[in-house]
């Protein structure tokens, strides 16, 4: 009690002392709407209420970590994002990547891939302008020419029906290597992201993905022990213009959404569970990124026990990929980004990321170029290995502030799942559009803040310097010589497949898109193994269960 | 400029035009990045003009039947993945629809390196990341009224 009193009389102290120095109008308030204290402090029963928030790493609730040791014990996948015209050049980009330190692949395919299309179905001016032009099981085998499938692990930009995965297994096949041996993930397997937001990657109607969602989650099931089909995109939304509670609450939200889809399947949680994996956005706003990292991770871990029904505790893990946000980034004195880059991967480490892909400073004046990649690259290094983040566990938890607002997030993050949950889960949240309409306000709202100068951007609305610093670097655009002669490789291997052999496969998609009892990613595979092309898979699914379009309204 | 300039100076176009001002915003190519063309779009809007949204992916000759059948005065091209490229085809299809007095603005990421090809083909204002509302707004505004000055003889409305 006495400790209490004095508490309470020095809290009285500060509070007048501070009153002196600061106006009372002076008020702090975050991209959620939570209003900021300038000073936190802890809370009696201090011993209970932190085995109930916090607990320690690796056990309930997870807030802390979702493994015992966290980076100690094993740092990050630095998973930078690789896509160059055509496979030959992506294969050597690759190279230099994993030379440069890096432990995992990414695949970024180009964007008339992501539309669902061949190289010869679109204006050839912007082939290889984003990604690279991967459409047959010999592109994929040019791709990963060098690295074993067996001990890579291949993160694949893979929107539904995961074609991209096909001509991996494809190739593994051609290769000897058995699939159980196949490791990576899935990442853009989230199709009501797709639909919400990036919509690039929409390529299914809503009712369609879903089926080929559920599907490919099975297959993976039974013949991938090592591919995480799913990742849970909360980047989208916040990319978007989502609050980074919204975009939690709303990834969240859409991963109860497809365990009940399994569910409903007649699948057992432990089983698709811990192959669950999250995929997040990391803006500059330092303290909120931690404090939402923190919060989804304590909230998934009883979500996954509670109202999930998982037995095992590896389901209950949330393991997420980040990315820091390109939305941050100014075009205006473009170096300044790799300030901005650093400050939100170290958001992202705080907040116990288990793969990170740092942007490149040029993203927002175009396609990133070699050098601004490589220095992505180093930025995690450095924070690694000279600046010493992984020494120690959620080095943030117990701070008041940190732990006041994981709190609150989770209560902002809780409010969006209720909303939610009561217009009829994810699914049908944004079939009615109330997703989209929630960040259309939010996207705006912040315009406002920085069109007011409320929200300073240093050298956009704050700190301007008329003396310019543009690019350094030269922009680099695909070959259009090399573009031919993929489009004539591409023309050749067309023909001289058996045409027999390719029709009975893509009729084998239709029949199992017509019978739910058959699973529809298997003939997809078997479709990429007759020789089908990464266009006529999606135009075959297209054709059977619809074409994915997204809600409009500005 | 301040979001009541911006309505006055929309207004004094309006009233000297005897109607709203009509902009299209649009996507052409593959990419679907919308947040831009979405918070662009509601400026315009707030300013008093009409609006025109497209889906993205259009193709250009429906970008160019519907701009001909809306008889807009200016059309916004929303690109944050390479699809600028596709704008030269645009411009022609354009002059070639006897349209060559549409405004027409590009926004989004474009390399400097292709700013200069964009100007060349008639391109009026690219708008870069981080570009203010007053900038946009006030932009198309001007553009839109130095093309009615210029052209008001000629068209029938």
């Amino acid at each position: 009690m006495t400790d209490n009193t004095n508490m309470d009389q020095a809290r009285q102290a500060w509070a007048q002392e501070y009153a002196t120095q600061v106006s009372p109008k002076d008020r702090r308030v975050n991209r959620s709407g939570i209003e900021i204290d300038p000073l936190y402090t802890p809370e009696d029963g201090a011993t209970d209420a932190y085995m109930n928030s916090l607990g320690f790493p690796g056990q309930e609730p997870r807030t802390r970590g979702i493994y015992a040791s966290m980076h100690r014990g094993r740092v990050w996948s630095q998973r930078q994002l690789i896509g160059l015209a055509t496979p030959q050049q992506y294969n050597e980009r690759m190279h230099e990547i994993v030379n440069a330190g890096a432990t995992a692949l990414s695949m970024i395919p180009c964007n008339s891939v992501y539309r669902g299309y061949d190289i010869d179905e679109v204006d050839s001016l912007l082939l290889g302008t984003c990604g690279t032009t991967i459409n047959t099981v010999e592109d994929m085998a040019v791709c990963l020419d060098g690295i074993s499938q067996a001990e890579m692990s291949v993160s694949l930009n893979d929107p539904l029906p995961f074609t991209l995965l096909a001509l991996v297994l494809a190739n593994a096949r051609r290769q000897n290597v058995p699939f159980t041996a196949v490791s990576g993930t899935s990442n853009q397997s989230d199709y009501i992201s797709h639909f919400v937001a990036n919509h690039m990657f929409l390529r299914l109607s809503l009712e369609g993905s879903r089926r080929v969602l559920t599907d490919h989650i099975i297959y993976a099931n039974r013949h991938l022990p090592k591919w995480n089909p799913v990742s849970v995109v909360g980047q989208h939304m916040q990319q978007a213009g989502a609050t980074p509670a919204q975009a939690m609450g709303f990834a969240l939200s859409t991963a109860i959404q497809f365990a009940d889809d399994c569910q409903a399947k007649g699948m057992e949680p432990d089983d698709y569970l811990p192959k669950f994996t999250f995929f997040f956005d990391i803006s500059i706003s330092f303290f909120e990124e931690i404090a939402k990292f923190r919060a989804g991770r304590r909230m998934w871990s009883r979500i996954a026990r509670d109202r999930l029904g998982a037995k095992d505790p590896r389901s209950q893990r949330f393991k997420f990929h980040a990315q820091t946000s390109g939305v941050d980034l100014t075009r205006q004195h473009p170096l300044n980004n790799i300030a901005r880059v650093a400050t939100q991967a170290i958001a992202g480490i705080f907040g116990g990321l288990q793969s990170m892909h740092s942007d490149a400073y040029d993203e927002v004046l175009s396609t990133p170029t070699k050098e601004a990649a490589k220095i992505a690259v180093a930025t995690q290094n450095i924070l690694r290995e000279e600046a010493h983040l992984c020494d120690v566990i959620d080095p943030l938890g117990g701070s008041y502030y940190v732990e006041t607002l994981t709190d609150q997030m989770e209560g902002q993050i809780q409010e969006t799942m209720d909303r939610v949950a009561e217009a009829g889960g994810m699914f049908a949240a944004v079939r009615a559009g109330l997703v989209q309409k929630m960040i259309g306000e939010s996207a705006q709202e912040f315009q406002r803040k920085v069109d007011s100068g409320e929200q300073k951007i240093v050298g956009v609305n704050a700190f301007i310097d008329q003396e310019d610093g543009l690019r350094t670097t030269a922009l680099e655009r695909p070959d259009s010589k090399l573009i031919d002669e993929q489009l004539k490789r591409f023309k050749d291997y067309k023909e001289a497949r058996s045409a027999v052999r390719l029709n009975r496969a893509l009729d084998a998609i239709s029949r199992a898109a017509g019978d739910e009892s058959e699973n529809i990613f298997g003939e997809i595979v078997a479709a990429a193994e007759a020789g089908a092309t990464h266009g006529e898979i999606c135009a075959r699914v297209r054709r059977d269960l619809g074409f994915g379009q997204p809600l409009i309204a500005a | 400029m301040e979001s009541a300039q911006l309505v006055d100076a929309v207004g004094n176009l309006s009233r000297r035009m005897g109607r709203r001002p009509k902009v299209m915003i649009t996507k052409i190519g593959l990419d679907g990045h919308d947040r831009g063309s979405r918070l662009v779009a509601g400026f315009f809007r707030d300013a008093g003009m009409e609006v025109i949204y497209t889906a993205p992916w259009q193709e250009i000759g429906h970008v160019v039947n519907q701009a001909l059948e809306e008889d807009v005065d200016a059309i916004g091209v929303s690109s944050l993945a390479t699809d600028h490229l596709l704008v030269p085809k645009l411009m022609t299809a354009l002059r070639d629809a006897d349209m060559a007095d549409v405004v027409v603005v590009v926004g989004g990421i474009v390399p400097d390196e292709d700013e200069a090809m964009l100007k060349g083909v008639g391109v009026s204002e690219i708008f870069h990341p981080g570009t203010s509302r007053e900038h946009i707004v006030s932009g198309i505004t001007n553009l839109i009224s130095e093309k009615w000055v210029v052209g008001e003889g000629d068209r029938d409305d």
